[in-house]
């Protein structure tokens, strides 16, 4: 199988016949691989409808997310306090007041817990796509440079790698959170600082969530970049390339990139449940989305502190977010099992 | 080996360097201070309270106090008191050079919120806290991680496999953020066997320590499957087979202590992630821990504490990681630092 892979890719590195042969060999195989596990499509079936319902969420949520309906708050309908037995209905002798107009119940604030579930479904699936893409650029930018020109620049972009990743990433993203809240929030109009705020407000508070997620989590991909780029570097085919005379460029992203980004690409896939669930602890402790966004991490910080009365306002957006961190696991596991050439050879 | 410590330890001190200069700078771009906060506050008593705490100073000078202060070792005679002004993590005493006298070493500094704390004393009453929480996540990590991971790879590509690491993703997909109010709701007001919040029993441990070393465990356990089902396909497993030796000699000896070298190289971030992640599990629990402490001092834009919180836990982080790549050139002979 190695062996196999390393001949078409050393094929495409004469002109003119790698063409076709070598990205379809590759992919397809990969596809097929990705297909035939169940867990791993499954996965990818509910990511699908994820991301239906995120971008369908005004015509699939019954009301709306930041209505108040204080008369209404803290009801649920009957069958959640069958679910959770400790909401003893108001009927029952219990303290808690049916509503059979919320699916879910309502929270605190009386607004429909169904409702901001779903919507939630957009902060955290564009966390999982947004945040990665930051830190692969960022990532496997410096790692390409850093193990393909390698020298005194290899070592200012590692140490500096190190560097960064001494520093505690939790605290780096609260810092740079606040830095970002507080700093950008209050400048003159018209400067580029403002430019950024406004994108950040329009965005319910996501854009600065996707940068500082994002400038915290690019040096695993750095360092992964780089080791990959050192040992590919070495291979027979790129010397080839050398030997024939093909400039730095297109050895980097023709001959380099494809043979690397298989393994960085199912690391990053393994890390988005990571960026799902840094989102959801940014907004768990207040410095995630602006409110009323909806988030799942705020939705289980509201609901958190009421769980001995009313658990569903917690464990339901807990559920959900579970759901689709479960999913990109399954997704990324399959994944890396498709991809991974190293894999290869174990199963 | 000991020039390479020396080196590590060296290398440490200028990441701490560099770390502590890049909060400074961030933590004094974000407009606002220690003292604006409270409202109705006459800017003289703020201008005041400033200079009281030396925060008129150019910034320059007062980076220099602070690293200073922190850095510097110092030996105090028998007058020494402790003050709000002088309070040190680290007290030695040297009574040989005469009755009181002290090695002191990392003075935080006064809280700038609560001005009748110190940083040190927060440190010193919420730290250990954090410790004993983070340690007890990793030991539920490694005790169900190993096991599982290993009885994983035995029996690769049966139910028991798949069983194992569906468990493992499981794991994965619960961070504390969700595993934390399911078992307060399941084990907490459902069925009532342990305390929803609080901290001071050990019954008050095993959910956090559940909810925060669960996702671990998952991870260790996948590392380790990996990693034996690798060492199992060595040259060596099968001259050990072929020699006649048996099974169990050949996982147990053979097998299992090459296969945990790579599960040795991740305790170390683990348990850096495990002190920093108990944020969390602090807020949900109610635990009177550091954590608590930074994510409140942040938003109260208290100077000392935040920079005191970010050096202890990066300081934690790199020597963990060095830690593990002496454990490791200790268990791979094959390993040489030069």
């Amino acid at each position: 199988m190695t062996s196999n892979l390393k001949r078409s890719t050393a094929a495409a590195a004469i002109p003119g016949l790698n063409a076709e042969t070598k990205p379809e060999s590759l992919w397809r195989s990969s596809v097929q691989r990705l297909t035939r596990n169940r867990s791993a499509v499954v996965g990818l079936a509910i990511i699908l409808l994820t991301i239906l319902v995120a971008v369908f969420a005004p015509q699939l949520a019954p009301m709306d997310y930041k209505t108040q309906v204080l008369s209404d708050a803290n009801t649920a309908p009957r069958w959640v306090t069958q679910v959770f037995p400790v909401m003893r209905p108001a009927d029952d002798g219990g303290y808690v007041k049916i509503n059979e107009t919320y699916l879910l119940g309502a929270d605190r604030l009386g607004r429909d817990l169904f409702s901001r579930i779903i919507y939630g479904t957009r902060v955290s699936l564009m966390v999982a796509f947004v945040g990665p893409l930051v830190a692969l650029i960022v990532g496997l930018t410096l790692g390409l440079v850093s193990g393909y020109v390698g020298g005194w620049v290899d070592n200012v972009i590692m140490r500096f790698t190190d560097i960064m990743y001494a520093f505690p990433t939790l605290l780096l993203v609260i810092l740079l959170m606040s830095f970002f809240r507080s700093s950008l929030g209050n400048v003159e109009p018209g400067t580029f600082a403002f430019q950024v705020g406004e994108l950040d407000r329009a965005s319910g508070g996501m854009l600065f969530i996707f940068i500082g997620v994002g400038l915290t989590s690019w040096m695993q991909t750095a360092r992964l970049t780089r080791g990959q780029v050192l040992f590919v570097r070495e291979q027979e085919y790129i010397t080839a390339a050398r030997a024939i005379g093909s400039p730095t460029w297109p050895i980097l992203t023709r001959h380099i990139l494809p043979n690397i980004l298989g393994p960085i690409v199912v690391a990053e896939t393994l890390t988005i449940p990571r960026y799902i669930s840094f989102e959801a602890f940014l907004s768990f402790i207040g410095l995630g989305v602006n409110p009323p966004t909806p988030s799942w991490g705020a939705m289980i910080s509201e609901g958190a502190g009421a769980i001995s009365t009313y658990p569903n306002q917690a464990i339901f957006p807990a559920l959900a977010l579970f759901l689709v961190m479960f999913s990109f696991n399954f997704l990324g596991d399959g994944l890396r099992d498709a991809l991974d050439p190293r894999m290869r050879g174990i199963e | 080996m000991g020039k390479y410590i020396v080196r590590r330890l060296l290398w440490l001190v200028l990441v701490l360097f560099v770390v502590s200069a890049i909060t400074f700078i961030m933590m004094r771009l974000v407009p606002g201070g220690p003292f604006n906060t409270e409202r109705g506050v006459p800017p003289a008593i703020i201008a005041n309270l400033e200079r009281r705490y030396n925060l008129d100073a150019p910034l320059i000078e007062q980076y220099v106090d602070y690293v200073a202060g922190l850095a510097l070792p110092r030996i105090t005679d028998s007058s020494f008191r402790r003050s709000v002004a002088e309070d040190y993590l680290i007290n030695i005493p040297l009574d040989f050079l005469g009755e009181g006298t002290a090695l002191r070493w990392m003075n935080f500094g006064p809280s700038l919120t609560r001005r009748s704390q110190t940083v040190t004393a927060i440190i010193s009453d919420t730290l250990p806290v954090s410790m004993q929480l983070g340690t007890a996540a990793l030991l539920v990590g490694v005790l169900i991680g190993v096991p599982l991971g290993i009885f994983a790879a035995l029996r690769r590509n049966t139910w028991g496999d798949f069983v194992g690491m569906g468990v493992a993703i499981l794991g994965v997909s619960v961070p504390a953020i969700i595993l934390g109010p399911i078992l307060q709701y399941v084990f907490g007001v459902g069925l009532g066997w342990l305390p929803v919040t609080g901290w001071g029993s050990f019954a008050q441990v095993i959910m956090p320590a559940f909810a925060l070393g669960f996702a671990q465990s998952a991870l260790i356990a996948r590392l380790t499957r990996a990693s034996l089902l690798q060492v199992l396909n060595e040259d060596y497993i099968r001259t050990a087979r072929a020699k006649g030796l048996h099974n169990r000699t050949v996982i147990i000896v053979h097998a299992l202590k090459n296969a945990l070298i790579p599960v040795v190289t991740v305790l170390g971030p683990l348990a850096a992630a495990l002190l920093t992640g108990t944020f969390v599990v602090e807020i949900i629990f109610g635990i009177p821990g550091l954590g608590k402490f930074f994510v409140n001092s942040i938003i109260n834009r208290d100077y000392t504490i935040i920079m005191g919180t970010v050096l202890l836990y990066a300081a934690v982080l790199v020597f963990a990681n060095l830690i593990v790549d002496i454990v490791y050139a200790w268990i791979d002979p094959r390993i040489r630092y030069t």
